[in-house]
């Protein structure tokens, strides 16, 4: 099953009512697929075909008002064209699900992985899960809708897969069973949504004095105090459903590390199979894989690196004028508690090809190298 | 006496529209129309403030706010939403601007009534973007002043004929199109109704004068609208199944009875006045045309 | 439950009457009763009630539905003494 083909049988799991989406590749064949599964009355789904991102995200937004699941996918440009949006949704407090396509954005042109995208919606209020697997793809639309639709937080969930690597190639994954799906989600019982008999303004507008403030103060409270039961929930899941998810982060090989790696998404695999390999040389190297980035696991990765001799945060995306978003918030998870000298590698853009030497040379430059943001695998070397 | 209009109000006093707000004319009689049976989502416009500041709320059906574009495609959502629950027999509506209709939210207005939703999408026209302080749009009318079309040393008003969003919805055949306008509240009732009862995607553009943006005293609002219709300025027109009818008004007015009384058009000459007059004219042989083809 | 940005509550209880300039005032001798007023006010400040002791033009009326102005939400806009055909309205100066 390819990574797109695994989200579309995530959302059939989910039993959802409203879809509405634009495509984009490398999405495209998740709004495909999903447009079958309906056409063919194995989604019992409403199919809204926009005619744009901002109008994607603004209809699942709607319905999910009305008080139905709702969902949507995109990638990109599409992403980025939501942005407005998705403060909307989450702003409004409604657990809607959505998948993206991590690719690159022009100018120049690119179709291929990264993830500035994504890392650009980070302070829109939506919770943000990036998938290493296919199967992962799958089991976190089940998990982010559990989550996002717990009454203590409702808020959005964003599910990352990699453009490609994931979304197009085939990797054996277990479909749920559709029973036990359907009964771990149950049906959405929103409280807040529309009521015709009580009838209210939703999202009106608040003067300086009003709660504004103290809105998007328990926004950000229900994202933070939301961890305890991510946890729980993901525990719950691989119980349930007999799944391997890590939790907010994967620790690989960490126990005895001297050094180690931060990474996010599907550009882990390699990394894990570089720290096998230098492990059989003796060298103690181990990864930290971000599942989580939002709410931001930043007590697990303070109890990760405690230790360490030296900590590389993997960018698959970029800020300019600026390190990259994942070392920022790294070193502010771990400012004031933990001493470890970082390093930031920015990698992979534009669908560029991280390799096992890539890594290698990764943990060669956290030994010895200077304090200088590192290009991997870019220009004339 | 028998009311005219359903007795029933849904929009409630202390809404914080300025004194004499055509666009408050209209949401009232849109609502004495749709009834409590309604979802409405309401792009930014003067309505997304007029309802009033949290927590209260003047309407007595739920209310979406949405973001500026968003209108078309959340009349969609909400739709769809309420269908997957089988109420279909909830009404549907929008209520936006003519900035978020005929601008920013045309787009999704257009690609909304494609899909053929059953919605009712109401653009409440006070021909220039009021929330932000009378910037024109493309619903302005030719000759107006607005503060991105002021009347300086070059008399650079508004240039461009106005853009007739109900004459687009046309072109696409969408199954109901009216122009309406709070002058005729019977006319607006009846309109809102027969949109109720077509299944589909129908479209209602209601004229609603804007006392500070037209710069016109507040209690003339009821009379201007009246006037823009006698005038021909603002053509009352219905599409029906494919079928066009226009509405001629058995009192008519000088044009210069309409712009008299609005000091947006205070700034204009006799020449200037012309080229609004020959245009006025030429579009009303147009719809004759219409009619009669 | 999360914070939400939901509002319920009435704005009927606000009170606009500071928005006036000057407010309309009926002579009650000479309305008809055709609830025009009514039907035109952007902020569905007029009433309609049933008060014998109102004065009506002649016993015919004086049963009918009057209106009847509710100053706490008029803002003086003055579209009911413009549409009044029977000229009952008259729009006077408020006090300083
Ligand atoms: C994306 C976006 N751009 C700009 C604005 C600012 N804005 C709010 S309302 C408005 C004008 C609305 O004009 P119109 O739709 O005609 O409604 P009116 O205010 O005249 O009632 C503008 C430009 C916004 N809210 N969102
Ligand atoms: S600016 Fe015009 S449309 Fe907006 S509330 Fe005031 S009168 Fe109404
Ligand atoms: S419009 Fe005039 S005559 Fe008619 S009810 Fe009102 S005050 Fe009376
Ligand atoms: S002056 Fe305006 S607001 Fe007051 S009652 Fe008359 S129409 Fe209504
Ligand atoms: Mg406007």
């Amino acid at each position: 099953m390819t990574g797109n083909e695994a989200v579309a049988a995530g959302v059939k799991l989910s039993n959802v009512k409203v879809i509405a989406a634009y495509p984009i590749t490398p999405q495209t064949t998740i709004v495909e697929k999903l447009a079958e599964m309906v056409a063919n009355g194995e989604l019992n789904s409403k199919f809204i075909e926009v005619e744009s991102e901002h109008s994607a995200m603004s209809a699942v937004t709607a319905s999910e008002m009305t008080g139905v699941r709702s969902f949507t996918a995109s990638s990109s440009h599409g992403l980025l064209y939501m942005h407005e949006a998705l403060h909307w949704a989450a702003g409004m407090r409604l657990p809607l699900v959505m998948t993206v396509v991590n690719r690159a954005i022009g100018p120049p042109w690119s179709i291929w992985g990264e993830h500035t995208d994504s890392f650009n919606q980070k302070d829109t209020g939506w919770l943000q899960m990036y998938c290493e697997t296919n199967q992962e793809a799958m089991d976190s639309i089940l998990l982010g809708y559990k989550i996002a639709e717990n009454n203590k937080l409702l808020l959005p969930v964003m599910n990352m897969l990699d453009a490609f690597t994931l979304s197009h190639t085939s990797e054996p994954v277990e479909v749920r069973s559709h029973s036990t799906a359907a009964d771990y989600l149950g049906e959405l019982e929103l409280e807040s949504k529309m009521d015709f008999n009580n009838p209210a303004g939703y999202g009106s507008i608040v003067p300086p004095d009003g709660p504004f403030m103290e809105m998007k103060k328990d926004m950000r409270d229900s994202m933070y105090n939301a961890t305890n039961a991510i946890k729980k929930e993901i525990t719950t899941f691989n119980d349930l459903f007999n799944a391997e998810l890590p939790g907010l982060t994967e620790n690989f090989m960490m126990e005895d590390a001297d050094y180690a790696l931060i990474t996010l998404g599907a550009i882990s695999s390699t990394a894990k199979y570089t720290i096998r390999k230098l492990r059989e040389r003796g060298q103690k190297v181990g990864l930290i894989r971000l599942y989580f980035y939002r709410p931001f696991p930043g007590e697990e990765i303070v109890k990760a690196v405690k230790g360490l001799k030296g900590l590389g945060v993997v960018e698959r995306n970029l800020s300019f004028g600026q390190r990259g978003p994942t070392f920022e918030d790294v070193a502010t998870a771990i400012y004031g508690r933990v001493d470890v000298p970082m390093r930031n590698y920015v990698v992979g853009l534009g669908g560029r090809d991280v390799r096992v030497k890539d890594y290698e040379l990764m943990f060669e430059n956290l030994v010895e190298g200077n304090n200088e943001i590192e290009w991997v695998n870019v220009g004339a070397k | 006496m028998p009311l005219t209009i359903p007795r029933e109000e849904y929009m409630e006093q202390g809404h914080t529209a300025c004194a004499g707000c055509g666009a408050a004319l209209s949401m009232r009689y849109m609502l004495k129309a749709a009834g409590p049976k309604t979802a409405l989502a309401i792009p930014a416009c003067c309505w997304s403030v007029v309802p009033g500041e949290f927590p209260a709320t003047n309407l007595k059906v739920p209310l979406l706010y949405t973001p500026f574009a968003a209108a078309g495609a959340a009349i969609s959502g909400l739709r769809e939403g309420l269908d997957a629950q089988g109420k279909e027999d909830y009404n549907v509506f929008a209520f936006a601007g003519d900035g978020g209709t005929a601008d920013i939210g045309l787009q999704g207005l257009s690609a909304a009534m494609e899909r053929g939703h059953n919605v009712i999408y109401i653009m409440y026209d006070n021909e220039a973007y009021m929330n932000t302080g009378i910037q024109r749009s493309g619903s302005t009318p030719y000759g107006a002043w607005t503060t991105t079309t002021p009347v300086g040393m070059k008399r650079d008003f508004k240039k461009q004929n106005k853009k007739f969003v109900a004459d687009l919805m046309i072109a696409q055949n969408v199954p109901y199109v009216a122009t309406a306008t709070i002058g005729y509240p019977e006319d607006l009732e009846r309109k809102i109704s027969i949109a109720k009862s077509i299944k589909g995607p129908k479209f209602i553009q209601i004229l609603s004068p804007c006392p500070p943006g037209w710069y016109h005293n507040s209690a003339d609002t009821v009379k201007i609208s009246r006037l823009a219709v006698e005038s021909k300025v603002f053509p009352l027109y219905e599409f029906k199944n494919g079928k066009f009818s226009l509405f001629k008004p058995s009192k008519t007015a000088r044009l210069t009875d309409y712009l008299s009384l609005q000091g947006r058009f205070a700034h204009l000459k006799e020449d200037e006045i012309k080229v609004i007059e020959e245009s006025v004219n030429e579009r009303w042989s147009y719809l004759l045309k219409k009619e009669q083809s | 439950m999360p914070f939400l940005p939901i509002t319920y509550a009435s704005t009927s209880t606000k009170i606009l009457s500071s928005w006036r300039t000057s407010k309309p005032v009926i002579d009650y001798t000479k309305c008809t009763r055709c609830a025009i007023c009514w039907k035109f006010c952007p902020d569905v400040a007029i009433d309609l009630v049933v008060d014998s002791s109102l004065k009506s033009p002649n016993e015919k009326f004086s049963s009918l539905e009057a209106p009847s102005i509710d100053y706490d939400h008029c803002k003086g806009c003055g579209i009911c003494e413009t549409e009044c055909p029977f000229g009952a309205i008259e729009m006077v100066r408020e006090e300083e």
